[in-house]
C-alpha cells in the first residue's frame, strides 16, 4: 500500500467526498436513481459540522437549480446533482446561470430516456449537455469521467474552470460510473474560502454587499436593449472561443499508428479501451480517442487523425447517435464516420464494439 | 493475475455484499478492482448480480463478455451465465432450487450446498460468506488475512460481532464445496 489512503467507493459516493474536500460551500438536490447516493453520502458525512458546507434537500429539481443560482450569485462554490429527467427540469435554470455568467457545478448521472425512461445507464443526454438543453446561445463546460477516480478529480477541475470562466460546469456521468465501485485516492481537505477571499476573487461581479468605490453589482440575465444584449452574447462567444482554444482535454490510446479510431466518452470509453486490446491482439491497428471534455470538444485532435490518414472512425455511444455528429464535423469528409450504440439502459461489451467496427468499417 | 467474476442470484442472498467483500479483499492485496452491480429496484426475490474484476494491471472495461468464474445461485442465472463462462473457466453453483444442472464439459464445475448447510445450522445470514469460502478454496485469488480485513471493511461497525461466525463460514464453505467435473 502507498502512503495515500486508498478507498473503495461508488462513483456517486466519491462526488460527495470530493465536494467536501474541495471546500464546496453548498449542495442543493433532489433524489433520483441512479444518483441518490450523492446526497445520501453528504447527509451521512454531515459536512455542516466540519467545513460548514450546507447540504439541503430541496422540494424539487427546479428549486435546487434556483438555489444554486442564488448561492453562485454571492460567489460561493455551490452544486447540485440529478439524473436525466431531473436535469431536464433544471434546463431553464442552466440557461439563466449561463446568461448571468455564474459559476457552479451540476452532475448529471444519466439514465435511459426519453421521458421517465429507465434507471439503467445511458449517454442519451449528450446533445442536451453540449448543445444546450436550455434556450439561447450558451454552452456548459462538460466533463465526462470514465472512472471513479475521475469522478473525484473532475469535481475540482470543473469547479476551477467554472470560476476561471464564470460559467456553469457539468459532470456528465451515467449510472454505470455512478454505481460502480473502484479504488480511489481522495484529495486532502481544503478549507472553504473565507468571505474575504471570495470578495477578493469575485468583487467585480458577485452580490455580496456593495463595496465602496464601485457601483452596485447586479446579477441578471435580463437586458431589454437588443444592442446591449448582442454585446453580452458576443462576450459569451469570446469566452467559449477561449475555452475551445485552451481547455480541451482528451486521452489518446494507441492512436499514433492506428488505421481505425474509436471515439468514445465516459463509461463507453472504458468498455472501448478493452475493444482496443482485443483488436490489437488480432493484429488490427485500432486506437481510442476519448474526449475528457465534451465541451470544449477535441475537434482539432480528431481532425489531425483524419489528416494523418486514419481510414475510419467509429463513434461508440450509449445512445442512437449523438456525439457522432461532432466527430463527423471534425473529420469533415476525410474518412468514413460510423456510429455504434445501445439504448434504453443497455450496455455494449468490448466484443460487440469490435464486431461493429469490423462490420461497419474494416470489411467495407 | 486477472480474475473476472460474476456472482448472480436473487436479491436478499447477499450477492452484492459478497462481491463487495471480495473487492475490498482485492484492494487489501494491492490489486486493481472494479465492482459493477446490476442495480435496480431493490427487492427481495428480484434478480441481482455483480461483476467483480481483480487484476494486477489497470482494468480497462468493467463490463465483461465472458467470465473466468461464475457463481450461480438460482436457475435464471444458470440459464443466463453458464454460456458466458470462458472455456477452461469455473462454474460454482448452489444446488438448491436448480432444476437444470450445468451441461458444459469445457469448464470446471463445482457444487456447494450452502443453502441446505445454512438451514441445518440455522444461520441463513452466513450464506454468502459460506459461498465465498467455497469460491476462495477453488480460486485462491486473495489470501485469508486480506479476506478478513475486506470483510471487516465491508461491514458496518455494529455488525463486527458477526466477524468470527463469518470467518468460520468461509472456512466451512471451503470444506463443503465439491468438484462435479
Amino acid at each position: 500500500m502507498t502512503e495515500k489512503e486508498v478507498r473503495l467507493m461508488k462513483g456517486n459516493e466519491v462526488i460527495a467526498h470530493a465536494a467536501i474536500r474541495y471546500g464546496c460551500d453548498g449542495y442543493f438536490g433532489y433524489p433520483i436513481t441512479p444518483q441518490s447516493e450523492v446526497m445520501e453520502t453528504l447527509m451521512e458525512l454531515k459536512p455542516w459540522e466540519t467545513t460548514g458546507m450546507v447540504v439541503l434537500q430541496a422540494e424539487s429539481e427546479i428549486s435546487s437549480i434556483n438555489m444554486v443560482y442564488g448561492g453562485a450569485a454571492t460567489g460561493k462554490r455551490v452544486m447540485t446533482s440529478s439524473s436525466s429527467p431531473g436535469i431536464s427540469l433544471m434546463a431553464e435554470g442552466l440557461s439563466y446561470l449561463a446568461g448571468a455568467e455564474l459559476p457552479c457545478l451540476v452532475i448529471n448521472c444519466q439514465r435511459g430516456g426519453p421521458g421517465l425512461g429507465t434507471i439503467q445507464p445511458s449517454q442519451g443526454d449528450y446533445f442536451q449537455a453540449v448543445k444546450g438543453g436550455g434556450h439561447g446561445d450558451y454552452h456548459l463546460i462538460v466533463f465526462a469521467p470514465n472512472s471513479v477516480q475521475e469522478m473525484h478529480d473532475h469535481v475540482a477541475e470543473a469547479f476551477d474552470l467554472a470560476f476561471k470562466y464564470r460559467n456553469p460546469a457539468m459532470i456528465l456521468a451515467d449510472g454505470a460510473i455512478g454505481q460502480m465501485m473502484e479504488k480511489v485516492v481522495l484529495a486532502p481537505q481544503r478549507p472553504r474560502k473565507t468571505n474575504a477571499e471570495i470578495k477578493a476573487e469575485c468583487d467585480a461581479w458577485a452580490a455580496m454587499g456593495k463595496s465602496s468605490g464601485r457601483g452596485r453589482n447586479v446579477v441578471t440575465s435580463l437586458e431589454l436593449q437588443s444592442e446591449k444584449m448582442e454585446l453580452i452574447n458576443r462576450r459569451l462567444q469570446d469566452k467559449y472561443k477561449a475555452l475551445e482554444e485552451n481547455e480541451v482535454r482528451f486521452e489518446a490510446i494507441e492512436c499514433d499508428d492506428a488505421d481505425y479510431v474509436i471515439v468514445a466518452f465516459g463509461s463507453s470509453a472504458r468498455i472501448c479501451s478493452a475493444t482496443v486490446e482485443l483488436a490489437r491482439a488480432q493484429g488490427l491497428k485500432v486506437g481510442l480517442l476519448r474526449p475528457v471534455t465534451l465541451y470544449p470538444f477535441p475537434t482539432k485532435q480528431i481532425a489531425a487523425l483524419a489528416a494523418r490518414g486514419v481510414k475510419g472512425f467509429l463513434s461508440a455511444e450509449l445512445n442512437a447517435g449523438q456525439m457522432v455528429e461532432d466527430v463527423r464535423l471534425a473529420v469533415n469528409g476525410k474518412a468514413p464516420v460510423e456510429h455504434y450504440g445501445r439504448q434504453g439502459g443497455m450496455l455494449f461489451n468490448p466484443d460487440e464494439v469490435l464486431e461493429a467496427l469490423k462490420e461497419k468499417l474494416i470489411k467495407k | 493475475m486477472k480474475e473476472t467474476l460474476i456472482i448472480a442470484g436473487f436479491g436478499g442472498q447477499g450477492v452484492l455484499s459478497m462481491g463487495k467483500i471480495l473487492a475490498y479483499s482485492g484492494v487489501m492485496q494491492d490489486y486493481e478492482v472494479t465492482w459493477m452491480p446490476s442495480y435496480g429496484p431493490e427487492m427481495r426475490g428480484g434478480t441481482a448480480n455483480v461483476t467483480v474484476i481483480l487484476s494486477d494491471r489497470k482494468i480497462s472495461s468493467p463490463i465483461a463478455h465472458e467470465f473466468d468464474t461464475a457463481i450461480i445461485l438460482n436457475q435464471q442465472s444458470m440459464e443466463k451465465f453458464e454460456p458466458m463462462v470462458r472455456a477452461g473457466g469455473v462454474l460454482i453453483y448452489d444446488t438448491n432450487g436448480i432444476t437444470r444442472h450445468p451441461v458444459r464439459d469445457d469448464i470446471s464445475v463445482y457444487a456447494i450446498d450452502a443453502t441446505a448447510e445454512c438451514a441445518k445450522l440455522g444461520q441463513a445470514k452466513l450464506f454468502n460468506t459460506m459461498i465465498l469460502g467455497g469460491y476462495l478454496k477453488v480460486r485462491p485469488v486473495v489470501n485469508m488475512e486480506n479476506v478478513m480485513i475486506g470483510l471487516k471493511k465491508s461491514l458496518p461497525e455494529r455488525a463486527w460481532k458477526m466477524l468470527p461466525a463469518n470467518e468460520q463460514a468461509i472456512i466451512h464453505g471451503g470444506e463443503i464445496i465439491r468438484k462435479i467435473r
